[in-house]
């Protein structure tokens, strides 16, 4: 069915909103009551999260589950079973979500559906024991608004993950999809584009360059044949916003290619996307063969004349390809190497053709941006970034999960409110930012407000919104010459201190951690840092030493113990420690010598046990198998 | 590399997969992706078939496949093995994890057991840090490991 007009998606938004209407009601309003088909309820839904995170805790068997107990108990037809994108709570998951109470399960087990089925959708009584459990006050919480990990959150980006059916284009209409193209298309290009500008939108994968200024140089390069390309190439570690919104609304970075498109007089898109992402790619496809279908990709859309339509591009594991020149070539069919700029992309980029590149999560913010006016999205934020960012919190955090926060909120807010502090109940030591590109933050940057002006002067940069939070055990030296690896193995290898420069660091920094390290390395090490920051061909190697820089600047009395001392405070450098077992401790239980791989430990039972130090390959098994607390580790 | 022999079928499956793109120099990321998902791998003797089809150099091919770290020119195993050591799963620990699956399997990273049923592999972050750390065998996610687990993992897939 092709829509010929704006009044025709109207109408379908219009009949499409109904089915969503009891999701959308008990969004904004819960009841503590627990709803159910035996106290007169006429229709329920269940939302099962069906994002990567949760799917490796079987939720899809979660699905069937419950697609076999509603059969069984005759009630298919009045409840649904609606599988959203990432609720977010990854922590807990997988999640469930009752509508219309909007009850929140946590950590649901494919077992606990049948006891979710009689007992809270036929009975009306919820599962207590499945409700998320506040760690601090112990009161089970039933609807995820009032718990702390969504309380702070503003979910713009992320509007409708978790919340529609991205497998059907009708739910992403039924909430204005596609209405801010439909009023594009109908206004000057010029004038869109001014909207976009005047919002303060900024590029959400990492350097921060104003999207409507962007967009205003692509618009300059006159040519038949030009591109919008959504770079999808989250190659970075520990982030997977990208991936959630493209799983979760993958229209709403459709609809925003295509007013892109509008507005810098190109017609072809291309989204590049890695090849580790099956599902967003499987998503992606889907939603764009329902657009063809509702004619809201190609010829003549909406009866405006303006023609546009999408491919999708694969990549094969490259980090480097997320720079916007590597990214082109790979698309070309290449090596991922980037090229000198100018000529920038706008100008001359896939193929030659004049070519607009942008993040996924910028994206999914251009339509929400038309539908609600550019001064809504610039009165949210801090004076230079505006609007939202969604970081991935990962680490050593209790609420491990995806956000989305107003720029301007702190790491205290983001670690400790949102993110429910350090897991364990351990020392805060560090947090990174902007993955291998980034920085490590302590104690001292966690008020300042995050935008990307306060990060870069921290030292640090917004990157992609990875944000892993360390503790006392993490040894920064370490985590320095993880990203480090990370960088050596990633980088393409065209410019000299990129490919030569970094290796030389990674081989101090394996001599610093062997307790090998020279007096004269931490210098040189900075030297070296200093000088591949301001060589490097592309954005990958003149940011790779900022891990090395960052935590040179804010950790470096560690580096000095590793190198002076031989002391790794953290215990995690394994040449510079020593195991032994406390005789006084051990019981002789011999659970040590049981698990030792190295077949290290003797002792005879009942009696204490001993390490020998020279086949001691330090694996820490002894220490996470005895349940006395024997092992020393010095 | 050069000894391993490709069956002509599979040869011919090649150069339909080639001609599927209309043999286009620029579509070679996405002939290899498919060759390598009918095949299991790029050897040699596959990328020179690539080569002629696309009238580029064997070279430009083998430039390709070795720069992205998706494509393989070795078979993997029965079972592939790969250990996330994305920033998420590296603090909570995958490292030991790495190690112990090293151990017990007697492989390193990139390599096949002799029997060809397990093969090593190393994957930045599949995204579910939340389960941190994680390893991935086959199409199943196993998270929250624990060195101490790996043994048992290992063993479920004793056939």
């Amino acid at each position: 069915m092709i829509i010929k007009s704006p009044d025709a998606l109207e109408s379908i938004r219009r009949e499409a909103a109904k089915a969503l209407c009891i999701r959308e009601g008990s969004n904004k309003e819960s009841s503590a009551e627990a709803a159910g088909l035996e106290k007169g309820t006429p229709h329920m839904q269940i939302l099962c999260c069906g994002g990567t995170g949760c799917k490796a805790s079987e939720s899809a068997k979660i699905v069937d589950n419950f697609h076999a107990s509603l059969e069984a108990h005759g009630i298919a037809d009045k409840v649904d079973v609606v599988v959203p994108g990432c609720f977010g709570f990854c922590e807990k998951g997988p999640i469930v979500k009752i509508i219309p109470d909007n009850t929140f399960y946590t950590a649901v087990r494919p077992s606990d559906v049948e006891e979710i089925v009689t007992s809270h959708i036929i009975a009306g009584a919820k599962v207590e024991r499945l409700l998320y459990q506040d760690p601090v006050t112990g009161e089970h919480i039933s609807d995820s608004k009032h718990m702390n990990f969504y309380r702070k959150q503003l979910r713009i980006a992320l509007r409708n993950c978790g919340f529609i059916n991205p497998e059907d284009i009708r739910e992403y209409i039924a909430r204005d999809g596609y209405k801010a193209l439909a009023d594009s298309l109908s206004r000057d290009s010029l004038d869109v584009l001014a909207d976009i500008k005047a919002s303060g939108l900024r590029g959400r994968g990492g350097a921060g360059f104003p999207t409507g200024v962007k967009w205003e140089i692509a618009r300059k390069f006159d040519a038949e044949d030009k591109y919008v390309v959504c770079n999808a190439d989250e190659g970075d570690p520990g982030a997977f916003m990208d991936r959630s919104i493209m799983e979760g609304d993958p229209n709403s970075v459709i609809e925003a290619m295509m007013i892109c498109g509008y507005c810098i007089n190109a017609h072809h898109g291309l989204i590049y996307i890695r090849a580790e992402y099956p599902l967003a790619v499987h998503r992606l496809q889907i939603a764009i063969s329902q657009a063809r279908e509702y004619g809201l990709l190609g010829k003549n859309i909406l009866g405006s004349g303006f023609d546009f339509d999408i491919q999708i591009r694969y990549g094969a594991g490259a980090f480097v390809c997320g720079e916007e020149t590597a990214l082109i070539h790979s698309m070309e069919g290449k090596r991922g190497e980037p090229t000198l700029k100018p000529p920038f992309p706008a100008e001359a980029g896939y193929f030659g053709h004049p070519t607009n590149v942008n993040n996924v999560e910028t994206l999914a913010n251009v339509p929400i941006i038309l539908t609600k006016g550019p001064q809504w999205f610039a009165s949210i934020g801090t004076e230079k970034s505006k609007g939202t960012k969604v970081f991935a919190l990962a680490g050593k955090i209790n609420n491990v999960g995806l956000i989305e926060v107003p720029m301007g909120t702190t790491l205290r807010e983001i670690i400790y409110d949102i993110g429910g502090g350090v897991k364990n109940g351990k020392k805060f030591k560090a947090v990174q930012t902007g993955g291998p590109s980034g920085g490590c933050l302590t104690e001292k940057h966690l008020d300042i407000p995050i935008d990307y002006e306060s990060l870069a002067a921290a030292g640090s940069m917004m990157g992609s919104g990875g944000m892993i939070v360390m503790d006392e055990d993490d040894c920064m030296v370490s985590v320095a010459k993880f990203f480090l690896e990370f960088t050596v193995g990633e980088s393409c290898g065209k410019c000299t201190p990129c490919r030569i420069g970094n290796k030389r660091m990674l081989e101090i920094l394996d001599r610093i951690t062997d307790g090998r390290g020279k007096p004269e390395d931490i210098e040189t090490l900075e030297n070296l840092a200093k000088t591949i920051k301001d060589t490097a061909l592309c954005g990958l190697g003149q940011t790779s030493p900022n891990p090395v820089l960052s935590t040179l600047a804010n950790f470096r009395e560690e580096y000095e113990e590793h190198v002076n001392d031989h002391v790794c405070r953290a215990r995690k450098c394994k040449s510079l420690l020593t195991y032994s077992i406390d005789p006084s401790l051990c019981k002789g239980c011999s659970a040590c010598a049981r698990g030792c791989p190295a077949e290290a430990i003797s002792g005879e039972v009942r009696k204490p046990f001993v390490i020998n130090p020279e086949k001691c390959i330090r694996c820490g098994m002894c220490l996470s198998r005895c349940k006395f607390g024997a092992i020393k580790v010095i | 590399m050069s000894e391993i022999k490709v069956s002509c079928e599979a040869l011919r499956k090649v150069e339909e997969i080639c001609g599927k793109f209309n043999n286009d120099p620029g579509e070679l990321i996405s002939i290899l992706h498919e060759t390598q998902n009918t095949l299991g791998y790029l050897p040699e003797q596959v990328q020179a078939v690539i080569a002629r089809c696309l009238g580029i150099p064997p070279q430009k091919v083998y430039g390709v496949v070795t720069f992205y770290s998706f494509f393989s020119m070795v078979p993997k195993g029965k079972y592939p093995v790969s250990v996330c050591l994305g920033t998420a799963c590296y603090v909570r620990g995958s490292d030991k994890v790495l190690e112990e699956f090293k151990r017990v399997l007697g492989i390193e990273v990139g390599e096949t057991t002799p029997d060809g049923k397990f093969s090593l592999d190393c994957l930045r972050c599949v995204g579910a840090c939340g389960l941190a750390p994680v390893a991935t065998i086959g199409e199943k996610v196993y998270g929250r490991l624990n060195p101490s687990d790996i043994k048992k993992i290992v063993e479920e897939f004793a056939d």
